[in-house]
């Protein structure tokens, strides 16, 4: 049975991997005609994936370098592994278990810190910066999603993802989207800072340090960051489904909702300027922060 | 030099080798996934705006801009070459990882164009780098650059842009003449 699990997994995080670069396609297409253009086909980034994985690389800086996008990788499939996709299918649940949800919080910021070791250590004077800049939006933004996190495990007495999705069963008002509506706000808002999405894009920045971090990333190194962070992108949208949106009965389910997911931090991203840093992070602290304080506050009242 | 020793090889690359099993999906991807260094040199760099705005759109081509080199897989001399952006192109296109195409735009870095008699810009691009489409025109229109962009395109796909193995191949040559010029040859010997 174990093994079957290991075999399951594997396919999943395949799927969720292709899926992820799908994803980033679609993202694509979808920015291009709203700049009224065509854009590239949807299965863009399965080329640049497979032309990256085959350029040739002749840079060493050293063995941080060579981890950081292992880490990217491992912090993005892990964090992938451990969201069910659908709930209940002995299949599809990856290796979700009882308190899994703190677990999964500590694992999101893998993948940021292994990278954060091998930028600085690429020389780059971009690199720090970013890194930087990540590291505090991160503080900024785990905030806020670390309070709603606790409003439903509160809400639902389980720090595990399965029980708070059989917690949501029963129609449509029980979703804690409708239940918990200001930590939900507050999760979602916060989702914008973890994909990095416009107004709070101040890690990668384009026009202003290069691509930050991954400044002196080539060839296969950055292939691998490139899978780490769709599939990566796919487990925060199973996650926000599985925590907001009732979870998935089918795998069609899954696929409409983490879509839908994935469309708002689009939307957002396409019609909004840059935050600079300390706007950002005073941002994720007071609006965000207090929507989930209310619910949080609510939450005891009611009990 | 010194404390930046780490950062740069500092022998001269081993001349790679091109292809294997994947050899023709390789191509066939790195024909359709060209990312651009975004770099301009001169005037042209200009008409590059529009070209990859919304106007004329060269991500449909599945082009893109990078900003860094390292990312990079194709390099645009957009125009004419003074003797100092030669340095920082050399510089650039060293810190590209391979493959790579060079493209060229305008008359200047064929012969010169309209700066063919000045102290300061270089007449003949392909003594210093292996280029692998010239664009003609003063300035070429967005659209002869794209025309240009499908013709590199076909070159990758039928595997005939071989400018990068030809720089290797022949690094002593073009440095001789990269030296000629450049008088205060203040960087690495190489680049990658």
């Amino acid at each position: 049975m174990m093994w079957a699990k290991i075999f399951y997994a594997f396919l999943a995080l395949l799927g969720g991997i292709a899926y992820g670069l799908f994803l980033g396609g679609v993202s694509r297409k979808i920015t291009a005609r709203m700049q009224n253009r065509r854009g590239p086909t949807i299965w863009q980034n399965f080329i640049d994936l497979w032309k990256l994985f085959r350029k040739k690389t002749a840079i060493s800086h050293g063995v941080m370098f060579y981890l950081a996008p292992m880490f990217r990788l491992v912090g993005g499939a892990g964090t992938f592994l451990l969201v069910p996709i659908v709930v209940g299918n002995p299949y599809l649940s990856n290796f979700s278990f009882g308190g899994d949800l703190i677990v999964l919080m500590y694992f999101m910021v893998l993948g940021c810190l292994g990278m954060a070791l091998g930028a600085a250590e690429s020389g780059h004077p971009h690199a720090p910066i970013g890194v930087t800049r990540g590291l505090s939006q991160m503080a900024g933004y785990e905030l806020p999603f670390v309070i709603s996190v606790v409003v439903l495990m509160i809400a639902d007495k389980t720090t595990s993802i399965e029980g708070i999705v059989r917690a949501q069963q029963g129609g449509i008002l029980h979703w804690h989207i409708f239940t918990h509506p200001f930590a939900a706000a507050a999760a979602f808002i916060s989702l914008l800072g973890m994909m990095g999405s416009y107004p709070f894009q101040v890690v990668l920045a384009p026009q202003e340090i290069a691509i930050g971090p991954p400044t002196e990333y080539s060839s296969t190194f950055l292939s691998y960051m490139f899978s780490g962070r769709s599939v990566f992108a796919v487990a925060k949208y199973l996650l926000f489904m599985n925590l907001f949106l009732g979870g998935a009965s089918n795998l069609l389910w899954a696929f409409v909702k983490t879509f839908v997911i994935f469309l708002w931090p689009l939307f957002i991203t396409n019609v909004f300027p840059r935050f600079r840093l300390e706007q950002s992070v005073l941002f994720f602290w007071t609006w965000p922060s207090l929507f989930g304080l209310i619910d949080l506050v609510r939450i005891y009242l009611v009990r | 030099m010194g404390k930046d020793k780490n950062y740069f090889l500092n022998e001269k690359p081993e001349k790679m080798t091109y292809g294997g099993v994947f050899r023709k999906i390789n191509d066939w991807a790195r024909a359709r996934s060209l990312w651009v260094v975004a770099y301009g040199t001169g005037c042209g760099s200009i008409e590059l705006r529009p070209t990859f705005t919304s106007r004329f759109d060269a991500e449909r081509l599945g082009m893109r801009m990078v900003g860094t080199p390292r990312q990079a897989d194709v390099l645009i001399i957009s125009g004419y070459l003074t003797v100092k952006t030669l340095k920082r192109v050399i510089r650039v296109y060293e810190q590209m990882q391979s493959p790579k195409y060079v493209v060229a735009l305008g008359a200047c870095p064929i012969n010169g164009g309209m700066y063919y008699d000045s102290y300061n810009a270089i007449n003949r691009l392909d003594l210093y780098l292996p280029v692998d489409v010239w664009i003609t025109g003063c300035m070429p229109r967005p659209e002869a650059i794209l025309a240009g962009f499908k013709r590199l395109q076909g070159l990758i796909d039928s595997g005939k842009a071989d400018g990068w193995k030809k720089y290797i191949e022949n690094l002593d040559w073009y440095r001789e003449n990269q030296r000629k010029i450049i008088k205060n040859w203040r960087m690495p010997n190489y680049n990658w």
